[in-house]
């Protein structure tokens, strides 16, 4: 431990500490603008030179190590005529174009020059201007602007995984871009947007929308994917214009992904759903409320009435939340009907085998801390992304990481030994694994028959096999990810048994990366039956209710569209009017997004988020647990909330935690047929999530351009 | 893309260096690609890039940095006039204005016979014989007057011809 003085005051702080540390840890503000807690240092911007005593000129705090005994200034005479220099550098070549910058009003440069610039300084030649550069649908640049502090640069090298900017030239001519004719691919490339500290990155769909001092800001969960991150959603006039993270250093740490930051656009698509519709022969046509819900609840019960028990499906999108899930199995309990919401798996026999629901089994903090790590079936970096970003901390602090995925798609992780399988070949490489291990173990004879015979066709040397078992042995704590490709897979169950069979042989946990924002949250309500949803689409009901799932939201979409246009009759409670949708259903009822109603989610690692609205909702649309409870209440259940608190306390209650699993299943499956030579059909299609996600414009230009 | 001489020589240059520290060669390699090709096209960058394991944007701004490695075809013979202070001090800025007179080129500019490329150069550490020229990157020429820019010309010329005749 160190123990330093600065601006008078004791401070004490851990070996290898800067200077700047030690300020923060004081809450003294050093002005700076390259300097990040999140990326490795540079001092190339000199915004935080501080005077320390018997240093011969002033130092930059970000690149200083602190040392026992050090005093220092921070605001002194010495130290403020030094970041004055610096700023007057720093103006020679920046524009004066702050009333049509979109970064004015958030702009560091702009906030440190009120305290620090000159309104003239010595520097008489013209303004040097940088050609703009094409970094994709998502960032706008204006390079004039660029104080080269390299933060973009370092950001996508560090946290992204593989470095896309460079800063090419020197000196005057320094430039920030990215290698000729290629642009920027990251999956979280939008944080450079928050990052730079001028207005040379800015948001491409936000260009020129909005000020930031016009917006309402409100906290609320993003609901594209499992991991929950913490957002901030701005609005104007009920219209959402941005999306921003928000802090939380145990989820999303500072970052967001771009499917996070960018899906908002969806909201206002033209598909947007703002009056119930019923269809009167092939015609839609808009009604009350009333009506629309009396018809819904009459063709639900001419159904009933007619077929046998079991035979309506109420289908949700795991992005839906805890409450309308919850109120989404009422509603299947009172038509005696089944309640499902994991849409792309194609079976529910793992979930039924298993003891538990499948989740993280860990905090998301401590996937860092995994020091062997094999993946098997996902498409990390698309699926979850900022996991990905977790999962390269790891990598940078040495851990053995081992991916099979069956899409050919690099994850940018240094160090991981990624390989390429199908689903067939890697069931068979994964039964030899789990062979090897259990005749290593002595125990082989417990298995079942049918792991010998998969093993038999695998692409997999003994030799292999036994390097990445021992290999992962030789770790301090061992995980297996089942991914979600494997999740999705028909043979789930038997890949997770034998995923389990080397978990248990080598000492590792499993995590399971579940799809959905509340896939999690599903599971806890019990909002999942024997049969997936995919397998109730396969298997046609007579009627089906669905919630925030558009036919393409299905692992095999046409299977969808053929069960609904089959059945007798689809109510669907949907924030869009797809053309699907109005191909197949007879009654559309508008239910908000998640930003027009209150709500949780339970993410992945097994948190409850809960969220309220962030803007009103839209034309006749209602909050999807309101016009749930509705309808169970109209067939005759009372189903009367006053708010989603109420319902929440009714959903999750006490010990639902304990339904979560701890364990692979580990009672080999019965009946298990030839290893099936499924083509990868469960492919992460990426941006084509939700309903929300595929209605973006901008999420839609990034894939054109892939 | 570049020859077996070249990656052997590339090579030799890795194992100067720990294993997993490939890239700490990259300032070698482009030289001899310089060397082979006469320039850095975009596709040897590339190259370099994939041969070292880096990103290739990463490459492009170390054959940027420097301005010895060159992103545009050159001449036979590139003359790199020191400008820098010392220099100017003695007579750089009007040895560049010579040759420029004579060479019909200004600075980043090809001879249209491809024989001569003008470069403006940094200091080259030898400020006492000042001013001070750079042929292709190799040959150091000190207290560059004007007769003796002439004959430096004079002389490339002749040994581009008897190059040509050989």
């Amino acid at each position: 431990m160190l123990t330093l003085e600065i601006d008078g005051q004791r401070v004490t702080v851990e070996d290898g500490a800067t200077v700047m540390d030690a300020a923060h840890r004081l809450g003294i503000y050093i002005p700076h603008f390259c300097y990040h807690k999140k990326l490795s240092i540079a001092a190339s911007c000199r915004m935080c030179l501080v005077e320390v005593e018997k240093a011969p000129k002033p130092v930059p705090a970000c690149a200083t190590p602190a040392t026992n005994g050090m005093r220092v200034w921070t605001h002194s005479p010495k130290a403020v005529a030094a970041q004055k220099g610096v700023m007057e550098f720093l103006l020679i070549n920046h524009p004066l174009d702050c009333p049509i910058c979109d970064q004015g009003g958030e702009c560091q440069l702009q906030d440190l020059a009120v305290g620090y610039g000159q309104s003239a300084h010595c520097f008489s030649e013209p303004k040097r201007v940088v050609a703009d550069k094409d970094l994709g649908p998502l960032i706008a640049t204006f390079m004039t602007r660029c104080i080269h502090c390299t933060r973009c640069v370092r950001f996508l090298m560090e946290v992204g995984g593989y470095q896309e900017l460079g800063q090419a030239f020197r000196g005057e001519h320094s430039e920030i871009m990215p290698f000729l004719e290629q642009t920027v691919r990251s999956e979280i490339s939008g944080n450079i947007i928050d990052l730079c500290p001028v207005g040379a990155l800015t948001s491409k769909p936000f260009l020129y929308r909005a000020r930031t001092w016009e917006l309402t800001r409100r906290r609320s969960v993003s609901p594209h994917d499992a991991w929950g991150s913490n957002v901030i959603v701005q609005s104007r006039f009920d219209q959402v214009l941005r999306v921003l993270p928000f802090e939380e250093e145990s989820i999303n740490e500072c970052w967001l992904s771009d499917r996070d930051r960018f899906a908002y656009l969806g909201l206002d698509s033209t598909e947007r759903l703002t009056q119930p519709l019923v269809k009167r022969g092939s015609e839609w046509v808009a009604v009350e409320w009333e009506t629309a819900l009396q018809v819904a609840v009459n063709r639900l019960n001419d159904v009933r009435a007619q077929e046998e028990g079991g035979r309506v499906a109420v289908l949700a999108h795991p992005m839906a939340t805890v409450e309308e899930l919850f109120l989404a199995r009422t509603l299947a309990e009172t038509l005696e009907g089944e309640c499902d919401a994991r849409l792309r798996q194609s079976s529910g026999r793992a979930d039924s085998a298993r003891e538990g629901a499948a989740w993280l089994n860990s905090t998301i903090s401590e996937i860092a801390a995994f020091d062997g790590q094999w993946f098997l079936g996902s498409d990390l970096r698309r699926h979850l992304p900022l996991m990905a970003v977790r999962v390269r901390t790891a990598a940078r602090r040495g851990a053995y990481l081992v991916a099979w995925s069956w899409v050919a798609d690099e994850w940018r992780v240094p160090g991981l030994e990624w390989s390429l399988w199908t689903p067939a070949t890697m069931g068979a490489a994964l039964a030899k694994v789990a062979l090897v291990v259990a005749r290593r173990a002595g125990d082989d004879g417990a298995l079942p028959r049918w792991v010998a015979e998969w093993a038999a066709d695998a692409a997999l040397s003994e030799e292999g096999t036994v390097a990445l078992v021992q290999r992962l042995e030789r770790c301090q704590r061992r995980r297996i990810w089942l991914g979600e490709g494997l999740l999705a897979h028909p043979q789930a169950a038997e890949l997770e048994f034998l995923a389990g069979v080397v978990a248990t042989r080598i000492g590792a946990t499993v995590g399971w990366l579940v799809e959905g924002a509340n896939a999690v949250g599903a599971a806890a309500v019990g909002a999942n039956g024997a049969q997936s949803a995919s397998e109730l689409v396969a298997e046609p009901r007579a009627a089906y209710v669905l919630l925030h799932a558009e036919p393409e939201d299905f692992l095999v979409p046409q299977q969808a569209v053929e069960a609904f246009s089959r059945a007798r009759t689809v109510v669907a409670l949907s924030a869009f009017a797809s053309a699907s949708l109005r191909e197949t259903a007879d009654v559309l009822l508008p239910v908000t997004p998640f930003t027009e109603t209150s709500g949780s989610f339970v993410n992945i690692e097994g948190r409850v988020q809960p969220f309220t609205a962030v803007v009103r909702p839209r034309g006749e649309s209602r909050p999807g647990w309101r016009v749930l409870a509705a309808l169970t209440t109209l067939l005759g259940r009372e189903a009367r909330f006053a708010s989603t608190e109420a319902v929440r306390g009714a959903a999750l209650r006490e010990g639902w935690r304990e339904r979560l699993a701890t364990k692979p299943i580990a009672r080999p499956p019965v009946g298990v047929p030839a290893l099936e030579r499924v083509e990868p059909a469960a492919v992460f299609r990426w941006y084509q999530t939700d309903p929300i996600v595929r209605r973006s414009t901008a999420l839609a230009a990034c894939t054109e351009e892939e | 893309m570049l020859s077996q001489e070249a990656l052997a020589r590339i090579d030799r240059e890795i194992a100067k260096y720990p294993p997993g520290k490939k890239q700490s060669a990259v300032m070698a390699a482009l030289r001899i690609a310089q060397e082979e090709h006469g320039w850095l096209s975009q596709e040897i960058i590339s190259f370099v890039a994939e041969y070292l394991e880096m990103p290739p944007v990463a490459v492009y701004e170390v054959a940027t940095f420097y301005n010895m490695f060159d992103l545009k075809p050159v001449g036979r013979y590139k003359i790199t006039v020191c400008t820098n202070l010392p220099c100017a001090l003695s007579g750089g800025e009007h040895a560049a204005d010579h040759l420029k007179e004579r060479l019909g080129i200004g600075f980043g500019e090809t001879t249209s016979d491809g024989l001569f490329t003008l470069k403006e150069g940094e200091c080259m550490g030898a400020c006492g014989d000042a001013p001070v020229i750079l042929v292709n990157n190799r040959r150091m020429f000190c207290r560059m007057t004007r007769e003796r820019l002439d004959s430096l010309l004079e002389s490339l010329r002749a040994e581009s011809e008897e190059k040509g005749r050989r």
